[in-house]
């Protein structure tokens, strides 16, 4: 049987202050972020802005400075913060046993209907 | 019934089960003599004592001991007659079959019975497993040589003992903790207290990182080395060596560390095998409904083996809640346990570290920050929408309890958020009061500015005077020159003082809303105190976020950089992207490849080898820049280094098209062709671009030569330009084609190519040192003068000279090529995918 949760990896592949990326064939881009704090988030990897591929950006607190125009957007809600108005789809992760999960559906879901 | 396995004592098997007998009470058999088994009895005895027959079945040979006081023993502060928690006579008292140092190996559902390792049968009426967890023992060779241990219960902290001990005889011992966590701190101060040399290796770059925050984690680190252990954070482990015995660890990135003695405490997974094979529900631990119950009716489970609502917990607080819910299920009341919110204390002597809740911030969340550097004090609160939700502490934990209550109890503490950071008496002495009253009432001699000694009344006859703002008694009085706590003191004073007048604005701007600093404190501050890490700056400037935003995360790791070269360590994850990836981000996501064309020259080989990648790549366009060069565009992340390796194999390095560091030098083709040319304005471009490549800077920065002053290579509106003529080179700065066009104010004119690549040199690194981030030469110079420029770079030869030392000094450090770099593997993270989802694998 499979699982809700798809396991994309032991947690040291990304260390504190990074992202890394996860293509989905036929869908989205995903991004996935490791906080200074140490928290885990995966954000649809397009700024809600114009595109841009947020896992480039700086990660501070818990939210991250999209590459392009600077735009902030927060890694729990995927909104746009402050003056900018916008919000990018959450994929919901958790951490199991040093492991990356990502809801299987919430990754399914950014493909292409 | 046949004796299966053994280890343990002969045993009667028959006078064990007949005791059984003649009792008609329900029997409760407990699996595991640990904190939270004994924790359910005793909560039992204490609602019903005569309401179960109770048996406990342990597998270590002691009676219940106070596990985290293992770390006290280890440190010799406690002794383990001392951590005892319940003695024989509390379980003969109490009627209580302590069966220990043998284990049960299995669990029989369906005839409701268990049988130990030595071949003891018992039924039960009810089970309560009560496991505890395994320590994780990290799968690298060498992990099973004698002397690897882990930290968990009595045995191991003997065997560290007996460690230090035979290490005594020749001169002290090496041991190695894995882990630079809760446990494997406490082991690290245990074993340097016994004599032990000490490193601690820790995968994460931040010590305690699911506890702490990267300015409390930095904190700890800097006193732990303080005490002579040796941390290597971002270490890791790649084997476990040695003959017949451990003798040492071996890095991943080929370091290697003696050591008769390996600690690993890299985390703990909930004990679940016999509750597996007995075919109960297991998560990560044993699934257990609100009263502790597993999926079979008769078994409950509790303490660290157990998953409840999703959650798995390795800490003490949270057995208590679960035994109480427990023991009110076995007795009928039916409590119910909820979950619950964890806080941590290190138990290392003389470091007080505590944390609670999630402070990982974010949306909607506060940070309440507050730093003394002189004390070694960081406090954080993280409030969201009125409630405490997180707290971190260093150095002064006494108001941890209070911030836990508050967070548990979810109070709102809007009305006293102003004065929460600063404690619990504070607060609830201050909360109503006005702070500019407050400050009012403070006598003139009272200290203000503690770093400088200034009181209130220096403070106010210097406003008095005229120091009208806070840069003028930074200036003046020195009041909040130097670590900044008290500006917010200061700038009440101000208002109280000048009244309407203080319009509260301040004369330079802050560096972003994390600090009171302005830029040119900052870097002060850096040299001044030599302070060599960003965390170490937030701390010791009283940054007011934990880690800083976009904007001065970048901004310290150059100042730190140019202020240290070969010293300070880069920090990747503080530069923007294209820094950090060496190519341009494109509107779409790729990035563009520029590399450098010296002096704008090129050759067969440079443009084959362009041409191929272009075509290897398929790379939508390739364009000339307007810096005299060439432009790759449409490369994907993960194809940059492989583009890098084809365009080093030609002999190319990165143009830095996208730093702010040395872009271009253009210039024109100068006396070796052209009718007019006063001087080889090419090979000069050229050795400036050698001299001065690779360098990072405030912003980008530009230089062209032109071999006469018609001037086609545009260097009079370049950061440097130089223009020949007959008798010389005049020397240009302060140019800009940008936004604002500015044309280059002359900055004198020298004789040879020698001065005019030593004054640019001298120029670059003044312009370095002085200017903000992100201040292009131009504004720099409008905001200096250009005559203090003439000063330090023309009139001031001594000066001058030493510029250009520092500057080539720090270029020693920064001309190798960093796509070179990457292309031998460095930060192959930061380019590859971390996986790949496809649509079979989710179907
Ligand atoms: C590629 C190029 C245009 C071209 O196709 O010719 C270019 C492209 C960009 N320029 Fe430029 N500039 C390029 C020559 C120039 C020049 C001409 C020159 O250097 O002689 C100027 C005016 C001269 C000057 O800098 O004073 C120039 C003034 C700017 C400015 C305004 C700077 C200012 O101080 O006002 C920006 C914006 C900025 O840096 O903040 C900018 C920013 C940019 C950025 C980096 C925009 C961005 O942030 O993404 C563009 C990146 C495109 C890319 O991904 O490669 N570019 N840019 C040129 C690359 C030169 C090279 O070989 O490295
Ligand atoms: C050195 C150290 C320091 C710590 N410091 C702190 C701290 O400061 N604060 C804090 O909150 N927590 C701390 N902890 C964690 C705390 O000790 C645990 O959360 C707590 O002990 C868990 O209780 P438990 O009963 O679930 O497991 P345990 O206390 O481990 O008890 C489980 C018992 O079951 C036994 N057992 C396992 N399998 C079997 C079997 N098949 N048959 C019979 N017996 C079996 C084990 O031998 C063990 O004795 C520390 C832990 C350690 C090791
Ligand atoms: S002029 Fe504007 S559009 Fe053209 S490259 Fe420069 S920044 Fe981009
Ligand atoms: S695309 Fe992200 S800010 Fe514009």
């Amino acid at each position: 049987m499979i699982g809700n949760w798809l396991d994309i990896g032991p947690v040291d592949q990304i260390t504190p202050g990074n992202a890394r990326t996860l293509p989905v064939m036929g869908g989205e881009e995903i991004a996935i972020f490791r906080t200074l704090g140490g928290e885990f988030h995966a954000l649809v990897n397009k700024c809600p802005h114009k595109h841009g591929p947020l896992s480039q950006g700086i990660v501070h607190g818990g939210v991250v400075t999209c590459p392009l125009h600077n735009w902030n957007i927060s890694l729990k809600t995927g909104e746009a913060l402050g003056e900018d108005k916008g919000c990018v789809p959450v994929i919901p992760l958790k951490v199991d046993a040093g492991r990356i999960f990502l809801l299987r559906s919430a990754v399914m879901g950014q493909m292409a209907a | 019934m046949e004796l299966q396995g053994g280890g343990g004592p002969e045993l009667d098997l028959a006078e064990d089960l007949t005791l059984a007998a003649d009792d008609r009470r329900e029997h409760l058999v407990v699996v595991g003599n640990g904190m939270a088994g004994c924790r359910a009895v005793e909560e039992l005895l204490a609602r019903d004592g005569a309401r179960y027959r109770v048996t406990i079945f342990g597998a270590e040979p002691h009676v219940n001991y106070n596990r985290i006081m293992l770390s006290p023993v280890l440190a010799g502060e406690k002794a383990f007659d001392d951590i005892i928690i319940n003695d024989r006579a509390w379980y003969a008292d109490n009627g209580i079959d302590l069966i220990v140092d043998d284990p049960v190996m299995a669990i029989d559902r369906a005839a409701k019975i268990v049988t130990s390792k030595a071949g003891r049968v018992v039924g039960y009426d009810r089970l309560l497993i009560a496991t505890g967890s395994d320590p994780f023992i990290i799968p690298v060779p060498g992990k099973d040589l004698p002397g690897v241990i882990s930290f968990r219960d009595m045995k191991d902290v003997d065997a560290m003992l007996a460690a230090a001990e035979a290490g005594k005889a020749d001169g002290g011992g090496h041991a190695v903790v894995i882990g630079g966590g809760l446990l494997g701190l406490e082991a690290a101060h245990g074993l340097t207290l016994r004599g032990m040399k000490v490193t601690v290796i820790h995968l994460m770059p931040t010590l305690m990182e699911r506890q702490l925050d990267e300015a409390a984690g930095w904190l700890l680190k800097t006193a732990l080395e303080g005490r002579g252990q040796t941390i290597l954070t971002g270490a890791d482990t790649a084997e476990i060596y040695g003959e017949g015995k451990v003798e040492g660890v071996r890095l991943k990135d080929g370091r290697d560390i003696p050591a008769s003695l390996v600690v690993m405490a890299v985390g703990i997974r909930p004990s679940v095998a016999l509750a597996r094979e007995a075919g109960l529900d297991v998560g990560r631990g044993i699934k257990v409904d609100d009263h502790m119950v597993t999926s079979d009716p008769h078994v409950l489970a509790v303490g660290e083996c157990v998953e409840h609502d999703g959650n798995v917990y390795g800490l003490v607080a949270p057995l208590w809640d679960m035994c109480r819910s427990l023991a009110d299920g076995l007795t009928d009341r039916h409590s119910g346990y909820r979950g619950s919110v964890t806080s941590t204390k290190l138990k290392v002597a003389g470091l007080d570290v505590f944390s609670a809740g999630d402070f990982s911030g974010g949306d909607g969340c506060e940070d309440i920050v507050l730093r003394d550097a002189a004390r070694g004090v960081y406090k954080r609160v993280v409030v969201k929408e009125g409630r405490i939700i997180g707290a971190v502490l260093y150095g002064d934990t006494g108001d941890g309890g209070w911030y836990f209550d508050l967070l548990k109890r979810e109070e709102d503490v809007s009305d006293i958020r102003d004065f929460l950071i600063f404690g619990q008496s504070y607060a609830s002495g201050g909360g109503q009061a006005d702070p500019k009253a407050a400050v009012a009432a403070l006598s003139d001699d009272a200290e203000i500015c503690g770093c400088n000694g200034v009181s209130k009344g220096q403070v106010v006859a210097s406003i008095q005077g005229g120091a009208c703002t806070l840069d003028a008694l930074r200036a003046g009085c020195k009041a909040s020159a130097s670590c900044g706590s008290c500006t917010g003191l200061v700038e009440t004073l101000l208002a109280i003082t000048l009244g309407d007048e203080y319009s509260g604005e301040r004369a330079t701007r802050t560096m972003c809303k994390c600090t009171s600093f302005g830029h040119d404190d900052v870097r002060r501050e850096i040299v001044a105190q030599g302070m060599k890490s960003i965390p170490e700056v937030m701390h010791r400037l009283h940054w007011s976020t934990p880690d800083g935003c976009a904007s001065c995360r970048p901004a310290l790791n150059y100042y730190l950089l140019c202020s240290w070269p070969g010293e300070y360590q880069d920090d990747q994850r503080s530069r923007f992207v294209n820094e950090r990836l060496h190519a341009n981000i494109q509107k779409d996501g790729t990035y563009s490849v520029v590399p450098r064309m010296w002096g704008g020259l090129t050759n067969p080989r440079e443009l084959r080898a362009i041409a191929d990648v272009v075509e290897k790549y398929d790379a939508p366009m390739v364009k000339v820049t307007g810096g005299q060069r060439l432009d790759i565009f449409g490369i994907k992340k993960e194809d940059l280094p492989a583009v890098w390796a084809d365009l080093n194999a030609a002999g190319m390095v990165s143009g830095h098209a996208y730093g702010k560091s040395l872009r271009t030098v253009k210039t024109c083709v100068g006396s070796e062709w052209c009718r007019f040319g006063t001087q080889d304005s090419t090979g000069l471009g050229v050795k400036a671009e050698r001299m001065s490549w690779g360098s990072w800077m405030p912003h980008k920065f530009k230089i062209a030569v032109s071999g006469c002053p018609r001037n086609c290579a545009e260097a009079t509106i370049k950061d440097f330009g130089i223009v020949c003529v007959d008798s010389g080179y005049e020397l240009h700065v302060g140019g800009n084609g940008g936004i604002h066009v500015r044309v280059t104010d002359l900055l004198c004119k020298v004789a040879t190519e020698r001065e005019a690549l030593d004054y640019c040199g001298a120029f670059i690194q003044l312009y370095r040192e002085e200017a903000r981030y992100l201040e292009r030469t131009a504004p720099w110079i409008d905001r200096v003068g250009v005559d203090y420029v003439k000063q330090r770079v023309v009139e001031d030869q001594v000066g001058r000279e030493a510029l250009l030392r520092r500057f080539l000094y720090s270029q020693s450090f920064s001309q190798d090529d960093p796509w070179a770099e990457r292309v031998a593997g460095a930060h192959a993270e930061l380019h590859q995918h971390i996986a790949e989802v496809r649509p079979m694998e989710i179907a």
